[in-house]
């Protein structure tokens, strides 16, 4: 029998993995999901209404942009990397905040962080976090008012309709009463106004183990983000440098001026578990295109992150630091990388090649 | 201590495939029944092609010299078969262009008879020298798939006083089980081969490096390495490519080759264990290399198994033998890691060939590339430690420079990057691909930088030629003027005698 039928043969390898992107993102978005659902619980309607169009909204956007480019936008979009941008963007997201911040957020990270880049792979900067930062910038008020827990089988939790209302029309009255600065902003403020931690953080919304207080829907389920970041180490997703470095980035610093001054600096304990530093560590920084290869590049650039968030958080005018210490360290990524490779076998890490020993 | 060990002892390079290797590995070997027509290539290994010795109807016996090695580095070709010469020309090579090769066709008589033999009873008792001859002229060369010839290697290692000998076991290609076979049916050739090799290296010891997916395989060498305390059975992890000389080196010894250094160099040198077994046969029987273990496999292939067959055999008539389930979407010699596709099944069997896979539709698959996430993957996989997605970003933009400034001179093109990659980028495609196109543009250098240094000897010969010319007639106007100078001297000279003799006269 003749085999001449065959096409032209390519090269080796024949074989390859039965990874693929789409699968990287499922599993980042599997990881979430506890979490996720968790503060559907927490927030109710509202919080679903805001995700669903938040993740619309980006995928919208990155479909404008394929369509523009005449590109087919369908099996793109199916690698899920625009939802997964929007999903993490909703998570970092007020819960109760109204639709057109889902809108403008989840239209900014694809359309003008990521597509105007040369889409998937190209970009500088995280979409979610330049979309959470250019809305925080124009939209304060909405951006820093949080809504209390108000759990799904509440009494007073809003149902399906009242939900959507509140997501369209605003906050009613009745409920506005219940929205709160969050920790952080609460003590920055009172900071500001002469009152020291010691003072203000016995009225501060208390800090919660099980999320039951003020905050985004990544920010109160702490535990279950940390969860899903190690369920993605221990699936090889991702690996523990940059979510240990940036951990450790924030606690050391905090830890030790917490310890010379109580009043003016607050615990480690209270910056680890406060705005989105586990989301932050764990599913922001964490993100391939705009962190560093190489594991002593990720151990600078997480160690960068949690500084960084911790330095902004202490001196800087805004209480929350997360999202403008990533954008920062992104910046530094090209630099990083280019200086910090990995040892070749057979050179020191200089390149120059070893001296034979027998 | 299970925990410790993954976590500090088990390499951070390489990948992980599916093995593939089971059933096939545990099939029995099988004998291919000799074919009638077989096509022994004149070029079957690293160095110069073997320069045929016999003419078209000469009658050659089995393991009879057809081609003897050329040059430094070369190795000679013996008969598979007894039988008659036939044709002395081009084959398909097994090379993706599927261009031709030359080789030497010979008609089975199927009397299989063996040349006269000269089998050494203690090979101990040999010079170290005279082995490395013996191995030579039975044209054995490296069988895990490098085929370099044995013999020079041998002496390198003499010279290098290389004090051990890695034997390597480890086969981590998948689908292939040709080493495994010859490890667990002929221990004791591999053993007895890799003393050998010991001897003619003068090495004090040798680790036989056997991947922990072979159990069978060490638990057959450990018996045949028993009476041998310098010979130590190693299993190392399995782990895509730690059949790698640099990998296993590495993991054995805690040596790290130097970059632009031979394994010799730091006092390892390292052979194959089929290549073991081929020593053995040369020394102790005589025999030359013309017949191997061959694994076929493959979603293809009806019954996957290894076999043993005389080389020259056409890759069309193992698959006959073997069977097929389909029309193999893609054939491959050796594994699918790093083998060679093949154009079409009528291409000879070579020393080197330790598997040919035929693959089906599904396993042939592989899905389009997409864009490039930096998810690091490739950078955690390369056993070299090199920057895969940096090099590839330069050499798409045509920078090879800009590669070369990555070390791409370090890739030793196992393909794990290329292998894990989530977007299925055809990166170690593009290495090879700059490495042509370096060697090309090296090779146009070197030939420009001849021409013009022949043309610059050319006006210099014109420039001195002209120089010796105009000197020359310098010197020749010089001589005659003095001639001249010394006959008018001599006529001024004698003039006057004669004058003053015609005065006096």
């Amino acid at each position: 029998m003749s085999l001449h039928s065959i096409p032209a043969p390519v090269s080796a390898p024949h074989t390859t993995t039965a990874n693929t992107v789409s699968r990287v993102m499922a599993t980042v978005m599997l990881a979430l999901a506890p979490a996720t659902l968790f503060g559907f619980w927490l927030y109710g309607w509202p919080a679903i209404y805001l995700w669903v169009i938040t993740v619309a909204s980006a995928m919208l956007g990155e479909a404008f942009c394929l369509r523009l480019m005449q590109r087919p936008a369908t099996p793109i979009l199916m690698d899920g990397s625009a939802a997964l941008t929007g999903w993490l963007l909703a998570l970092s997201l007020p819960p109760w905040a109204p639709w057109w911040i889902g809108v403008l957020g989840g239209l900014f990270a694809t359309v003008l962080s990521k597509q105007v880049f040369g889409g998937l792979g190209q970009n500088l900067f995280n979409p979610a976090m330049v979309a959470r930062v250019a809305l925080l910038i124009s939209f304060p008020v909405q951006m820093t008012s949080w809504v209390g827990p108000l759990p799904l089988d509440a009494v007073t939790a809003p149902g399906p309709l009242a939900g959507l209302l509140i997501t369209f029309k605003g906050m009613p009255p009745g409920l506005d009463a219940m929205t709160s600065a969050s920790l952080l902003g609460f003590a920055k403020t009172e900071m500001s106004r002469g009152i020291d931690l010691l003072q203000s953080l016995t009225q501060a919304p208390a800090l919660s183990w099980i999320g039951s207080r003020p905050g985004s829907l990544g920010e109160t389920a702490g535990w279950l983000i940390a969860a899903g970041g190690v369920a993605m180490m221990a699936l090889r997703v991702i690996t523990w440098h940059i979510p240990v470095a940036m951990l450790l980035g924030i606690a050391v610093p905090a830890a030790i001026l917490h310890a010379i001054d109580p009043a003016h600096y607050m615990s480690a304990t209270t910056h680890v578990f406060s705005g989105g530093v586990l989301l932050g560590a764990f599913f922001i920084a964490t993100d391939y295109v705009t962190s560093p290869n190489t594991p002593r590049g990720q151990l600078i650039f997480g160690a960068g992150c949690g500084l960084l968030t911790w330095v902004i958080r202490t001196w800087a005018g805004y209480p929350e630091g997360v999202a403008f210490a990533v954008l920062l360290m992104n910046s530094l990524t090209p630099i990083i990388d280019s200086y910090v490779k990995p040892r070749i076998y057979g050179r020191d890490r200089k390149g120059t090649a070893l001296e034979p020993v027998k | 201590m299970g925990l410790i060990e993954r976590f500090f002892k088990e390499p951070r390079w390489g990948v992980h495939p599916d093995d593939h290797k089971r059933p096939a590995a545990d099939a029995p070997l099988r004998m291919l029944p000799p074919p009638a027509r077989l096509y022994m290539p004149l070029h079957q290994h690293v160095g110069g092609a073997a320069r045929p010795i016999v003419l078209v109807g000469q009658k050659v016996l089995k393991g009879e010299l057809l081609a003897d090695a050329q040059g430094n580095i070369s190795a000679p070709i013996h008969a598979p078969v007894s039988g008659t010469i036939s044709a002395i020309g081009e084959v398909t090579a097994p090379h993706p262009s599927g261009l031709g090769f030359a080789a030497i066709t010979i008609d089975n008589d199927f009397a299989g008879r063996w040349i006269e033999t000269d089998p050494v009873s203690d090979p101990f008792a040999l010079a170290p020298e005279e082995i490395a001859r013996r191995t030579g002229k039975a044209g054995v060369v490296g069988l895990g798939g490098a085929t370099f010839p044995a013999a020079i290697k041998f002496a390198l290692g003499k010279r290098l006083q290389v004090g051990t000998l890695i034997v390597n076991g480890g086969e981590c290609e998948p689908y292939l089980s040709s080493d495994d076979r010859i490890m667990r049916d002929h221990a004791d050739q591999v053993i007895d081969g890799a003393r050998i090799v010991m001897h003619a290296i003068g090495a004090r010891e040798a680790l036989v490096g056997i991947e922990d997916n072979k159990p069978e395989a060490i638990a057959a060498m450990r018996i045949a390495a028993a009476p041998f305390p310098e010979v130590k059975i190693r299993p190392v992890p399995a782990r895509y490519p730690m059949g790698s000389d640099k990998q296993l080196i590495q993991t054995l010894t805690g040596k790290e080759v130097p970059a632009d250094a031979r394994a010799a160099e730091v006092g390892v040198l390292v052979h194959n264990v089929s290549t073991c077994a081929a020593v053995h046969k040369a020394i102790r029987l005589g025999q030359p290399l013309v017949e191997r273990i061959v694994t076929l496999n493959g979603g293809a292939v009806k019954t996957p198994g290894n076999l043993f067959v005389p080389l020259g055999t056409l890759v069309d008539e193992l698959l006959d033998f073997v069977g097929r389930v389909a029309t193999p979407a893609r054939l491959i010699l050796g594994g699918p890691m790093m083998g060679t596709p093949l154009l079409h099944g009528r291409i000879p069997l070579v020393k080197g060939a330790s598997g040919i896979l035929a693959f089906d539709a599904q396993e042939a698959l592989i899905p389009a590339a997409g864009p490039c996430i930096r998810c690091g993957s490739c950078t955690r996989a390369c056993p070299m430690g090199l920057l895969p997605i940096e090099m590839a970003a330069h050499i798409r933009a045509g920078d090879l420079d800009g590669a070369v400034g990555f070390h791409l001179s370090d890739c030793i093109s196992c393909g794990c990057c290329a292998y894990v990659c989530p977007s299925h980028i055809p990166l170690v495609q593009y290495f090879s691909h700059a490495k042509g196109e370096l060697m090309t543009k090296e090779r146009a250098k070197l030939r420009s930088e001849a021409t013009r240094r022949l043309a610059e000897a050319r006006v210099e010969r014109v420039e001195r030629e002209t120089r010796e010319k105009a000197a020359a007639a310098a010197r020749r106007k010089a001589e005659r003027d003095a001639a001249k100078a010394k006959t008018a001297a001599a006529a001024l000279a004698t003039t006057p005698v004669t004058q003053v003799e015609g005065e006096i006269a």
